[in-house]
C-alpha cells in the first residue's frame, strides 16, 4: 500500500523556502547610503569644522599614506555598545556596523593651520554583513557639505606646503572601483590603516598615552596587553621613534603594501613590500622586474643594496609619469621626504656579494 | 537591482547632465552595470584623461562599434596606469574597439575567469618608442582567456601579453611593431593559432621567468602562425627581460616545458628562426631557489622556414656572439638550441631521457645548431638526428563562454 502526501504536504517545503528567502531577502535588503555626508550624523555642527559627533572617535595613524600632501582627518564610529578586539599583526576586525571616515584636506598653509583649510573629499568604508563597502563624499565649493560621487575627478588645489612653496596641482579624487585597487586583500575591500603599530602612539602630540589606551578606556578595544607589550610608535620621518630599517619598512608598509602583498593587486609581480616580508627577493633586493615596462627606468633590479640610484623602487617613487609612478593612484606629487627616506635605507643596505 | 544602486544612478544622472564628460559617464556606467549588462560605445573617437576600470563584475560585455569606428584615445593621460582595467569577475567581453596610446599598458585584465578579447586593437601612434606603454593586450592572473581577430601595435614590451593565467587561446589576430608580438609567459594551457606575428623584435615568445607567485607555465601549442620579418630593433626599455630579446626573432621558447610548435610559416627572421633556450642565456643572476630554468619537452616539426642570405644582428650581447664566438656569417641556422642541459634528468648517453627531449623533426628548409654554451661553444653540433625524435604535447581547448 502506498501513501499519497497531502497537497499541503507536498508543497509545505517550497513554501517554507519561499517564506525564507523573503525573509532574508528583507533582513539583507541595503539601505540606500545618504546622498549627503552630514546625513550619517558623524559630525556635530558645520560638517567642515569636522567636530566628532558623540560616539564619533578621531584617531590618527603613527605613519600615515602619502596623498599629495593632503591632510587627513580620521575618524571611527562603532556600532551602540560595541567593541573590536585587539590583535598584534594585521588591521583590527571591526564588527559590523562600523564605519571608518577619513577626509582629505589641503590647509591653506601647511605652516599655519589656524588660516583655514579647503576640505576635498571624505571616504567613507561601511562595515556591512558582507563585507566592507566604500562610498565616496566629494565637497562642494562652498564647503557645506559633501556629495556622494562613485564617478572620480580631478581638482585643481592650490596651498602654501611646510617649507612655505606655493603648490598648485592636480588632485585625484578615485572613483568607486579605484577605492579597491588599494583597499583589496584577496579580492575583498578591507580597511589599510587602524592596526596596533599605526594606533600605537598618541592622539595629539600634547595628549601622553597611546590612542589603543584611549580606546580600550572608553570600553571600545578589548584584549589590550599591558603598555610592555604594544608595538612602538613609529613615526616615519622621526628618527627618535625607531631605527631607519624599521621606519623604511614601515612606510612601506602603509604606502605600497596594499597592492604588493600576496593577496594584493599587484600579487603578480612578486614583489611584497609588506612589513612581515623576510624573504629579501620578494622585498625587492636584487630582483628583476616583470611586468613594468618603461616603469624599469632603464635599471635592472627593484632594489640594489648600496646603491639607490640604480634601485627601480626609488625611480618610481619619484616619478609622476602616470605610466610609470608608485603608488598607480593616489598620488600626482612626489615626495622628497619620502624618497630621502628610503635612498637612505637602500644606501646603507649591505652590497650583495 | 537594489535602492543603493538606484540611488546612485539618479544622483549621477542629474550629474551627467550639468557635466557631460564622456569619461565620467562611461566611467559611472562601468560601475554600475549589473551582471549580464551590455555597454555600448558608440562609433566615434573619445579622448580619455584617466584609467577606465571595472571591478567585480560578471557577464559584461564592453562593445563599441568596430575596432575602425570607436577609439578611446588616452593621448594625455593623466592618471591611473592603464587605459582599461577590469578586475575581478567572471565572463568579460571586450570587443570591437580601440585603445589608442594609453600612458601605460592599454587592457590590463586580472583575476578573471573566461575574459574575451574579440576584434579589439590596441596602439600607440607614431614609431615604436621606449616611451609606449609595455602592453596592448594584458591579461594576468585570469582562468579562461580567449584574444580573437584582435590587433596590437607599438607596445614597448608585448602586444599581447598573457601572463601567469591558464586555459588560453590567441588567434587570428595580428600584431607587429612591438618588442615582442605574442607572448606567454609562466602561463599554463596555451593554444596559438593562425596568428600573424611580423615586424616586431621578436614575433612569439613562450617564457617561464623567475621570482613570479606562478612559477612554472608549460603544455603549449604554437601552430599554424604566419611569424615573418620580425627585424625591429629592440625597443624595450632596459631592465626588462624582453628587452634581452634579439632583433630578428621568429619565435623564442625561453625555459619553456612542453611546447609543440607545429605547421608555422616562419620567414625572413635574420637573427633566430626559432631558438630554444635556458633562463642563463639572459647572463641574469638567478635567486628564486624554485625556478626551472631549463626548456625540456619541446616539439618542434612540419614547420617552413626560409630566410634571405643576410647576417645575423650585430646589436646586443647575442650580437656579439654571432659575430665572435658563432661565426655563421650569412649562413643563420633556422633553428638554435642553447644545449645547456639539466644533468637530473640526462640518460647514460648524456642526452635527455625521451619524456624531456627537444624534439625537431620534419621541418621544411630548416638547418639547425645546437650551440653547447655551457661549455663555451665548444661542441657545436648541427646533427639533425641527435634530435630526431617526437613528443605528445597535450593542451586541452578552454572551454569559455560566447559573447
Amino acid at each position: 500500500m502506498t501513501t499519497h502526501p497531502s497537497r499541503l504536504q507536498r508543497y509545505l517545503p517550497m513554501v517554507a523556502l519561499a517564506v525564507i528567502i523573503l525573509l532574508t531577502g528583507a533582513a539583507l535588503r541595503v539601505e540606500a547610503p545618504p546622498s549627503r555626508l552630514s546625513d550619517f550624523g558623524f559630525f556635530a555642527g558645520p560638517p567642515a569644522e569636522q567636530r566628532a559627533a558623540p560616539g564619533t572617535i578621531p584617531y590618527r595613524l603613527n605613519t600615515p599614506l602619502f596623498s599629495d600632501n593632503a591632510v587627513k582627518l580620521r575618524f571611527l564610529r562603532l556600532p551602540v555598545g560595541a567593541a573590536v578586539a585587539y590583535n598584534d599583526s594585521s588591521v583590527f576586525d571591526f564588527p559590523v556596523g562600523t564605519a571608518l571616515v577619513k577626509t582629505f584636506a589641503f590647509p591653506h598653509d601647511a605652516r599655519h593651520p589656524e588660516k583655514g583649510r579647503r576640505l576635498i573629499e571624505t571616504r567613507i568604508l561601511l562595515r556591512e554583513a558582507d563585507g566592507w563597502k566604500a562610498l565616496p563624499y566629494v565637497w562642494d565649493e562652498a564647503q557645506s557639505d559633501a556629495f556622494l560621487d562613485v564617478a572620480g575627478d580631478l581638482r585643481e588645489v592650490s596651498y602654501t606646503d611646510e617649507l612655505g612653496r606655493r603648490r598648485k596641482h592636480a588632485y585625484q579624487i578615485p572613483n568607486l572601483n579605484q577605492c579597491k585597487g588599494c583597499h583589496n586583500r584577496a579580492e575583498q575591500m578591507t580597511p589599510i590603516g587602524p592596526s596596533s603599530r599605526q594606533l600605537s602612539g598618541p592622539l595629539t602630540t600634547t595628549s601622553g598615552q597611546s590612542q589603543l589606551e584611549d580606546w580600550a578606556r572608553a570600553g571600545i578595544l578589548t584584549g589590550l596587553p599591558n603598555r610592555d607589550h604594544l608595538p612602538a610608535a613609529l613615526v616615519w620621518n622621526d628618527p627618535t621613534t625607531g631605527p631607519l630599517e624599521q621606519r623604511a619598512r614601515l612606510w612601506l608598509d602603509i604606502n605600497c603594501a596594499h597592492c604588493h602583498q600576496p593577496q594584493g593587486p599587484a600579487s603578480t609581480s612578486g614583489l611584497f613590500l609588506g612589513m612581515a616580508e623576510t624573504d629579501p627577493l620578494h622585498l625587492g633586493i636584487g630582483k628583476t622586474p616583470v611586468a613594468s615596462g618603461r616603469g624599469s627606468g632603464s635599471l635592472r633590479h627593484d632594489i640594489v643594496p648600496g646603491d639607490p640610484s640604480a634601485s627601480i623602487l626609488l625611480h618610481r617613487m619619484a616619478s609622476t609619469d602616470p605610466g610609470v609612478m608608485m603608488p598607480e593612484l593616489g598620488r600626482t606629487q612626489p615626495d622628497p621626504q619620502a624618497l630621502a627616506l628610503i635612498r637612505e635605507w637602500i644606501a646603507e643596505m649591505k652590497p650583495l656579494r | 537591482m537594489n535602492r543603493w544602486a538606484l540611488s546612485c544612478i539618479i544622483l549621477l544622472a542629474t550629474q551627467a547632465v550639468a557635466q557631460p564628460d564622456f569619461r565620467r559617464q562611461l566611467q559611472t556606467k562601468l560601475i554600475l552595470a549589473t551582471d549580464g549588462d551590455t555597454i555600448r560605445i558608440p562609433e566615434g573617437q573619445y579622448t580619455i584623461d584617466a584609467t577606465l576600470s571595472m571591478e567585480g563584475k560578471n557577464g559584461i560585455v564592453l562593445s563599441g562599434s568596430g575596432m575602425d569606428k570607436t577609439i578611446l584615445q588616452f593621448q594625455g593621460q593623466q592618471t591611473g596606469a592603464e587605459g582599461i582595467r577590469i578586475t575581478n569577475g567572471r565572463q568579460i567581453t571586450i570587443q570591437d574597439l580601440t585603445v589608442r596610446n594609453a600612458k601605460g599598458d592599454a587592457i590590463k585584465t586580472m583575476n578573471l575567469q573566461d575574459v574575451h578579447f574579440l576584434r579589439v586593437r590596441t596602439d600607440w601612434s607614431g614609431k615604436p618608442s621606449p616611451k609606449n606603454g609595455a602592453y596592448g593586450l594584458y591579461p594576468v592572473n585570469c582562468k579562461g582567456v580567449r584574444i580573437e581577430g584582435c590587433e596590437a601595435r607599438g607596445a614597448s614590451d608585448a602586444g599581447i601579453y598573457v601572463g601567469q593565467s591558464r586555459d588560453i587561446v590567441v588567434s587570428h589576430c595580428r600584431a607587429f611593431e612591438n618588442v615582442a608580438g605574442i607572448e606567454i609567459e609562466n602561463s599554463v594551457n596555451a593554444i596559438v593559432h593562425h596568428n600573424e606575428a611580423f615586424r616586431n623584435t621578436g614575433g612569439i615568445l613562450v617564457f617561464d621567468l623567475p621570482d613570479l607567485p606562478v612559477k612554472k607555465g608549460g603544455q603549449c601549442r604554437v601552430y599554424e602562425n604566419r611569424i615573418y620579418d620580425n627585424n625591429l630593433a629592440n625597443f624595450a626599455p632596459k631592465g626588462n627581460i624582453v628587452g634581452t630579446v634579439p632583433q630578428g626573432t621568429g619565435i623564442l621558447l625561453l625555459a619553456a616545458n612542453h611546447v609543440d610548435v607545429s605547421g608555422n610559416e616562419i620567414r625572413d627572421n635574420r637573427t633566430l628562426g626559432v631558438c630554444i633556450a635556458s633562463y642563463y642565456i639572459t647572463e641574469k643572476r638567478i635567486r628564486d631557489s624554485i625556478y626551472y630554468p631549463y626548456p625540456t619537452a619541446i616539439n618542434i616539426h612540419d614547420n617552413t622556414f626560409s630566410r634571405q642570405r643576410v647576417r645575423a644582428t650585430r646589436r646586443g650581447r647575442m650580437g656579439l656572439l654571432f659575430r665572435f664566438k658563432l661565426r655563421f656569417g650569412r649562413k643563420v641556422p633556422d633553428i638554435l638550441y642553447d644545449g645547456i642541459l639539466d644533468k637530473t634528468i640526462t640518460g647514460s648517453d648524456g642526452r635527455y631521457l625521451p619524456e624531456h627531449r627537444i624534439c625537431i623533426r620534419n621541418n621544411r628548409n630548416a638547418r639547425l645548431a645546437s650551440l653547447d654554451a655551457g661549455n663555451d661553444f665548444r661542441s657545436i653540433t648541427t646533427d639533425p638526428s641527435l634530435f630526431d625524435c617526437s613528443l605528445e604535447i597535450h593542451t586541452a581547448t578552454p572551454t569559455g563562454h560566447q559573447p
